[in-house]
């Protein structure tokens, strides 16, 4: 299985405070890859490391494509999504609420969708070649509202959605950018077992049908344990462990991290 | 409703008359009259005690209005069953109200004030369709739009005075000039929002005003630009004597001549452009750009994550909604023929946003309706001189009381996947 993401001695400080030290792990392609921890740790620091929120103090990160290799600090703010396709979605739930389900999924493709439309000139001429993209656009997010049950729903605002649907539909509408790595933060959060277990199966979905990496930031241990390849622990900003979710369950380390040490 | 709402609405509204006090007591009750050498204060307790008499009841009447919720009111009634028609048949109320706009010079009622009322109301419906592409759809609160408008009316004075090409030339080049400011504006504005964003507009707004004021030598500051050239019908001028070589509207159609055939183009022209505004913005608001713009408005951080380039497309935004500006600049000087920096206060700015938001953000229709009312009552008062703006206020006030989201908030999706269910 080859590399897809590479993070290389990745530090950020924040004035004084070490949110990241020295942290340096490796996600491979159609993988899921968890990063745990207790809270604090900085696992969400990572994650806007890698999606250009923030800029690290130190380190680097390269997502590998074929042979070439492409340094994810060249790149901030929406580039990250738009060229080198890392995806992402959020621990609170960031969708457009007012807009409905398939504008949701369509504002995901908006650049593709930017330059059939001619940047807007073919699309207010309503030229045909631009009509045909977007019902390709409609086409593909029909195909992933299909996977996650929600078609019928399609022309409902995104904010009167159930919670659980909500997740899901931040989850197909970061894979509407066909990103080669997706980062999800916390997806199962407030979630019940029922529809944990839906996340699974799409998640596996994800993993095996699209050649999509997996980042995953999660607190529920079935998920984690679940459907994790590969296992890195975080605590304080450092990496404490890493190895496959079995090893990880039986690691004196990771115990100690959540639960303490025994006097 | 029981009794103990009726006493907690009457404590609040004494409250509120207390307020009112604190308020006109200073401000109304102790004016200043200059007797002989120095000035005195006469008090007029009277009106202070009658404006806060009129606060506590006004206040209590609200009260028990939302203290009865789930009794119908006739307002309320009368308002929602507005809305429903409006949203339910929103084609054929358009339609309606388009043909009704085109007859509306003809009908045997109207008269010059009403063409000219209309012509006002038109103008500030195109300008509440441009600042809606800005406010509405890319939720960029933007106080200082008057600014573009200013640009829009400058540049086609200045243009139209020095060159003396025509208005059909003038008038893109005026939009063109709006458009450029309005990205001018908009890069140091892009990191910006809400609050902070509304006071940096705001400000530009009055640099722009003072720039006009000062720079003598292009603008002639206060004294402002006259002269300007009136439209002409497609190259026929609406002149009582046309000059030699040239023919006059009139003659040409071999009609009596009449001042309202100037009028009554400038009607047309204004509803021409106000209808292309209102079509333009209608149909980017379901191409991309128009989606990104909503989607920004919504969460900015989540489009960001999604690859769309925040700048570009708030510095479309920006530019779009001023050139739509620029455009009702350039009919406000072609139809005025005068304009100095005294048209474009601050005020303007805040008649159009509020007929933007008391219309319902985003909605076409609504904001048609907040001219009407807004501007249609102002109007309604003229012979109250300085009294009017109470009734500005007091439209506001109805508005904000009865639909808190503005007359028609509803939005309709761009794109439907299962069709119009209805």
């Amino acid at each position: 299985m080859s590399n897809l993401l590479s993070v290389e001695n990745l530090t950020m400080k924040f004035g004084g405070l070490t949110a990241i030290d020295d942290l340096s792990f490796d996600a491979k392609n159609n993988q899921i890859t968890s990063i745990i921890g207790p809270n604090g740790a900085g696992k969400t620091t990572v994650f806007n490391c890698l999606t250009g929120f923030y800029k690290p103090t130190n380190g680097q990160m390269f997502l590998h494509k074929e042979d070439s290799k492409i340094s994810l600090r060249k790149y901030t703010d929406f580039k990250i999504a738009y060229v080198a396709k890392v995806a992402r979605t959020f621990q609170n739930i960031r969708l457009f609420p007012a807009m409905s389900v398939l504008e949701n999924l369509l504002v995901a493709q908006h650049n593709e969708l930017m330059v059939a439309s001619g940047y807007s000139l073919y699309g207010l001429l309503n030229l045909k070649s631009y009509r045909d993209k977007e019902q390709l656009a409609v086409d593909k997010a029909k195909y992933w509202l299909d996977i996650i049950g929600l078609t019928h729903r399609a022309d409902d605002n995104a904010g009167d959605l159930p919670y659980g649907d909500q997740r899901k539909l931040e989850i197909v509408r970061a894979m509407c950018i066909e990103p080669r790595l997706l980062c999800l933060d916390e997806p199962a959060a407030g979630l019940n077992p029922k529809e944990s277990a839906e996340l699974n199966k799409l998640l596996k979905f994800i993993k095996t049908e699209k050649q999509t990496g997996i980042l995953l930031i999660e607190h529920d241990m079935s998920v984690v344990m679940g459907i994790s390849d590969h296992v890195v622990v975080l605590n304080y900003g450092k990496k404490i462990f890493e190895g496959t979710a079995n090893q990880t369950k039986n690691s004196k380390e990771v115990i100690e991290a959540y639960l303490g040490v025994d006097e | 409703m029981e009794k103990k709402d009726i006493i907690q609405s009457f404590k609040d509204s004494l409250f509120t008359g207390l307020i009112a006090l604190a308020l006109f007591g200073p401000i109304v009750g102790l004016r200043t009259a200059s007797k002989g050498e120095g000035l005195y204060i006469t008090p007029q307790w009277g009106i202070v005690f009658l404006l806060v008499g009129l606060c506590i009841l006004g206040r209590f009447l609200i009260n028990l209005n939302s203290a009865r919720k789930n009794e119908i009111t006739f307002f309320s009634k009368f308002t929602s069953k507005f809305s429903a028609i409006t949203e339910d048949k929103a084609k054929h109320f358009a339609i309606t109200a388009i043909l009704f706009a085109v007859v509306f010079p003809f009908l045997p009622f109207t008269d010059r004030y009403f063409m000219d009322v209309a012509i006002m109301i038109l103008t500030y419906i195109m300008l509440g369709w441009g600042l809606n592409i800005v406010v509405g759809l890319a939720g960029l609160l933007d106080l200082g739009y008057v600014a573009f408008y200013a640009v829009g009316a400058y540049s086609y004075a200045l243009i139209a005075t020095t060159f003396g090409w025509s208005f059909w030339i003038c008038l893109p080049l005026a939009g063109l000039f709006a458009a450029f400011f309005g990205i001018l504006l908009g890069f140091p504005v892009l990191r910006l929002r809400g609050d902070y964003l509304a006071i940096v507009t705001l400000g530009f707004g009055e640099i722009i005003r003072i720039i006009l004021i000062n720079w003598y030598e292009v603008t002639n500051g206060p004294d402002g630009i006259t002269g300007i050239p009136r439209p002409s019908f497609f190259g026929l001028p609406f002149k009582r004597s046309p000059d030699e070589g040239e023919t006059s509207f009139h003659l040409f159609f071999n009609l009596e001549y009449s001042t309202m055939h100037r009028i009554i183009f400038l009607y047309y022209l204004i509803l021409v452009l106000a209808l292309i505004t209102n079509y333009f913005t209608l149909k980017i608001r379901k191409l991309p750009v128009g989606r990104a713009w909503e989607a920004l408005r919504e969460d900015e951080i989540a489009c960001k994550s999604l690859g769309v380039n925040p700048t570009n497309t708030k510095l479309t935004a920006f530019a779009i909604g001023a050139m739509f500006g620029g455009f009702a600049g350039s009919f406000f000087a072609t139809r005025q023929a005068f304009i100095s920096p005294e048209s474009f206060t601050f005020i303007e700015s805040a008649i159009i946003v509020a007929i933007v938001v008391l219309g319902g953000m985003g909605s076409q229709t609504g904001v048609v309706l907040a001219s009407i009312f807004l501007i249609g009552i102002t109007e309604m008062f003229r012979d109250l001189e300085q009294y009017r703006m109470i009734a500005f206020g007091g439209a506001m006030v109805l508005i904000m009381v009865f639909k808190p989201k503005g007359i028609l908030a509803n939005r309709k999706p761009t794109i439907l996947m299962h069709g119009d269910k209805k």
